[in-house]
């Protein structure tokens, strides 16, 4: 098939579909780039995983499954570098029903790693398993507004309670990757219509790949074969690059980052992404139900010391809002909150706090540098007064037991495609991960009201008062967005950066080549 | 003398089985006062009540504790690991190729640093309190100290970084033949070698200096035997109850404990393996593993024990 594209981003996506479909007709978009080599093993070495993996697409959670997943599987759309979405298993989509009613039209010829070839049964089969009332899927929270799905030859038809003008860009998440009969046989058989064909599976050591013969996409997949090790010691990692046993690393310390550059064969790809290391506060308990409060921590955190001491300088500060201008629609007249002990002192003082130490949980486990980061929030907030008291907690069980259950604690969160999907899985007063217990109709309303908005200025407009409203009167303390820093040998070519994942948001295997 | 022996082994058998039992008991115990259970872990920060719900149904947690061990103990009795609840392979496949990862490295770690502790030793008793004797306890007491990951970290930084002798992932791969495994796992083999050593060559050196204060070495020297064969073959011989202990206590480590240089060098074996699955609660794996490592300790125990009686004369041939 042809290296289409779609549109260079989401403007308006709902007007112009029919416009995508003409743009994919017309054939194959001129590259500017040369040709990719064809050939060769890529071996990755990967921090986040362990024996206990698996490679069922609705329980996969970690760093390494996530990579797998993309080399094996395909979801229908993808959110292209630039926000914009690009087809995949599907070969074109149709809003009706004033975006209520979504149909996707499968793409034909695409086979199976078993041969099988693909039907718009087995992507209803996947939509099933990933939202029915058995489902056990990480992917069950975003699935909830379906209410029904039905498929009419290769069309594909998602019925919502709600219109829902952002359904495609849901249907890029990872976890809704297409199996043959939806997975219900054997869900962590590692069979699907990626690029790459799994020939070893050794949960928490390493995985092997063969390219696929019958991939349907010319221009991905350009390895032979493709290896990935699981090593999650970052000192081990690091090694492997710098002694050439390996071409690709994810997560790269900021602290050695620079360091590491420094070998004439290695380079160092950072990426802007949406990811945030946060602070949250439970906005319904004591003390954090008191608004003063909830700033007066807010001002009396040093943003920019942050970004220098715990991530090196790899990143920006954040605005106590999920959003930053990697989303589209970002509205970048939002002031920045600055740091600035006097408010912090002013609001504390109004909130009329007894002065008993403020409890913060927080471990590494939530963010690599939370108890740094705490430490220094916990001097800059004495410098105004206010006494925080850290509570270190085990790593182990830390999403478990702390986060969302305790009140004030550390958290990370890793972006969603599009500004809806994150307001809904994180802020929507009803939402199963809001961890700031964050409740207010008039958020709720405008969320709602932006999701059917089909006029893109009006949706900035009200993302936009989303925003303010969450930065003034939510639980989130957002100091920084974190940047993916990925190493790579010199002769690892065709990188471009993905602002919603790191090593090319999954996609490193299936887009570079060696020169 | 045999049936003291068999009476032995039997009994030390008996009580054997009867530990393991109780360790088996104890560890799930254990992992069930572990915070969070293993449908939490799997979903992490993903968990919805209604995936979480779903997920311990599919698994069978909301089945008793009490009911889940016994169930497994019954399986585990007519030698049905199960299957691990996170990723649903096969335990006991998954275990026995850990296990033989890991009963290699122990193996290829014991053949060179068992005979070179001893050997050492050996030296060290011939020039004791002379430079060879200061030399060697110096050394291997200076890499006993030193944190096994960071004498991992330094072999790697300059055997596989700056030489680019040996690769510095340990992963083993099925087509791979015996001499590229043995490459694959010549720099563990080093680290742990250094790591054990001191132990075992402080304890030969000790036993046998004890040894050497006895009248019949006197009369040995006297004779006008060679100092060393006056250690090797008239000393040595009564010293090998508390050396054997020594390094059965080592090759015990050697299997169980190395869980840190297997993490650093990227080595498949049980450690990691139990590591792991403990920190997402995946119950019937850590049982199976807790139990082969147990198991381990209990049996090379027995060994040293057995092999101390029959190096003792006085044991060997009771009035």
């Amino acid at each position: 098939m042809s290296k289409m594209k779609s549109q260079p981003s989401r403007r308006a996506f709902l007007g112009y579909v029919s416009a995508l479909g003409i743009a994919a007709a017309l054939g194959p978009v001129s590259m500017a780039e040369a040709a990719p080599k064809k050939g060769g093993t890529f071996v990755m070495a990967l921090k986040g995983g362990e024996s206990t993996n698996t490679l069922d697409p609705a329980l996969s959670l970690s760093h390494v499954t996530y990579q797998a997943l993309r080399a094996y599987s395909e979801t229908l759309l993808n959110v292209t570098e630039d926000g914009g979405l690009e087809y995949r298993l599907a070969e074109s989509v149709e809003p009706a029903n004033g975006g209520q009613t979504w149909h996707f039209k499968i793409r034909s010829g695409v086979k199976f790693h078993n041969g099988q070839e693909l039907t718009a049964m087995d992507v209803l089969k996947t939509m099933e398993r990933h939202s029915n009332e058995d489902s056990k899927s990480g992917a069950l929270g975003i699935m909830k507004g379906i209410e029904s799905m039905s498929v009419d030859g290769d069309i594909f038809t998602v019925n919502l309670t709600t219109p829902n003008s952002d359904l495609p860009y849901l249907m890029t998440d990872y976890h809704l990757a297409i199996q043959p009969n939806g997975g219900f046989d054997d869900p962590a058989a590692g069979i699907g219509t990626g690029p790459y064909k799994v020939t070893a599976n050794e949960p928490g050591v390493r995985y092997s790949f063969e390219k696929f013969a019958d991939y349907w996409d010319d221009s991905r997949g350009h390895y032979d074969a493709h290896e990935i090790l699981v090593i999650n010691d970052d000192t081990s990692r690091a090694a492997a690059l710098q002694s050439g046993q390996v071409h690709a690393v994810n997560l790269v310390s900021p602290k050695t980052a620079k360091l590491f550059a420094r070998a004439p064969h290695i380079k160092i790809e950072t990426t802007d992404g949406k990811g945030h290391y946060i602070f949250v506060m439970h906005t319904d308990t004591a003390p954090f139900d008191n608004k003063d409060l909830r700033l007066a921590l807010k001002y009396a955190i040093n943003r920019e010391e942050m970004v220098d001491k715990v991530l090196a300088g790899y990143g920006s500060v954040g605005n106590d809002s999920p959003i930053n201008a990697a989303y589209p629609l970002f509205d970048d007249t939002i002031e920045q909150r600055k740091f600035d002990l006097d408010k912090a002192r002013e609001h504390y003082a109004k909130s009329g706090h007894d002065g008993s130490p403020i409890v913060l949980h927080v471990s590494d486990a939530a963010f690599a540098g939370a108890l740094d980061a705490a430490a220094l929030f916990q001097q800059s907030a004495k410098a105004a007064g206010i006494p925080l008291e850290l509570k270190r907690e085990p790593a182990d069980g830390y999403w478990s037991e702390v986060w969302n259950k305790k009140p004030f604690c550390a958290s990370y969160w890793g972006g969603r495609p599009v500004q809806d999907q994150m307001w809904s899985v994180g802020y929507l007063s009803t939402a199963d991960w809001n961890d700031t217990n964050f409740n207010s109709p008039e958020f709720d309303a405008m969320l709602l009201e932006a999701r059917a908005e089909l006029d893109e200025a009006k949706r900035r407009e009200t993302y936009g008062k989303m925003g303010r409203l969450v930065r003034e009167e939510g639980g989130l303390i957002n100091p920084m967005f974190n940047q993916f820093i990925d190493g790579m040998q010199q002769e690892v070519t065709g990188w471009v950066s993905h602002p919603n994942g790191n090593l090319m948001n999954g996609f490193i295997a299936s887009k570079t080549w060696f020169e | 003398m045999s049936f003291l022996v068999v009476k032995l082994v039997s009994q030390r058998i008996a009580l054997g089985l009867m530990l393991l039992l109780a360790a088996s008991a104890l560890i799930f115990v254990g992992t069930q006062m572990l915070p969070g259970d293993v449908a939490q872990t799997i979903l992490g920060q993903t968990a919805t009540p209604e995936a979480l719900a779903n997920l311990r149904a599919e698994l069978g947690l909301n089945e008793p504790a009490l009911s889940r061990y016994f169930s497994w103990l019954g399986n585990a009795l007519q030698g049905d690991l199960g299957t691990a609840l996170t990723n649903g392979k096969d335990i006991a496949e998954s275990l026995s190729g850990r296990l033989g990862n890991t009963l290699f490295l122990a193996a290829c770690a014991a053949v060179v640093s068992i005979p070179l502790a001893i050997i050492l030793g050996l030296l060290a008793v011939r020039f004791r309190n002379r430079w060879p004797d200061k030399m060697i306890s110096a050394v291997t007491l200076a890499t006993i100290s030193v944190p096994e990951f960071i004498l991992g970290y330094l072999v790697m930084y300059l055997v596989a970084v700056k030489l680019r002798w040996l690769p510095s992932v340990s992963i083993v791969r099925p087509e791979m033949d015996f001499l590229d495994r043995i490459e694959a796992i010549a720099m563990p083999v080093i680290v742990l070698t250094f790591v054990v050593l001191a132990h075992m060559m402080r304890m030969t050196r000790a036993a046998i200096l004890n040894v050497m204060e006895s009248a019949y070495i006197e009369t040995a020297e006297l004779k006008g035997l060679s100092a060393f064969r006056v250690i090797a073959s008239h000393a040595m011989p009564n010293a090998i109850a508390p050396i054997v202990n020594v390094v059965m206590l080592n090759l015990a480590y050697l299997i169980v404990g190395v869980v840190v240089v297997e993490v650093v060098f990227v080595y498949p074996g049980m450690g990691q393996y139990l590591v792991d699955h403990v920190s997402k609660r995946d119950v019937p794996v850590v049982q199976a593993a807790g139990l082969i490592f147990a198991a381990v300790y209990i049996v090379l125990n027995t060994t040293a024990d057995i092999i101390a009686i029959l190096a003792n004369p006085r044991l060997r041939h009771p009035k």
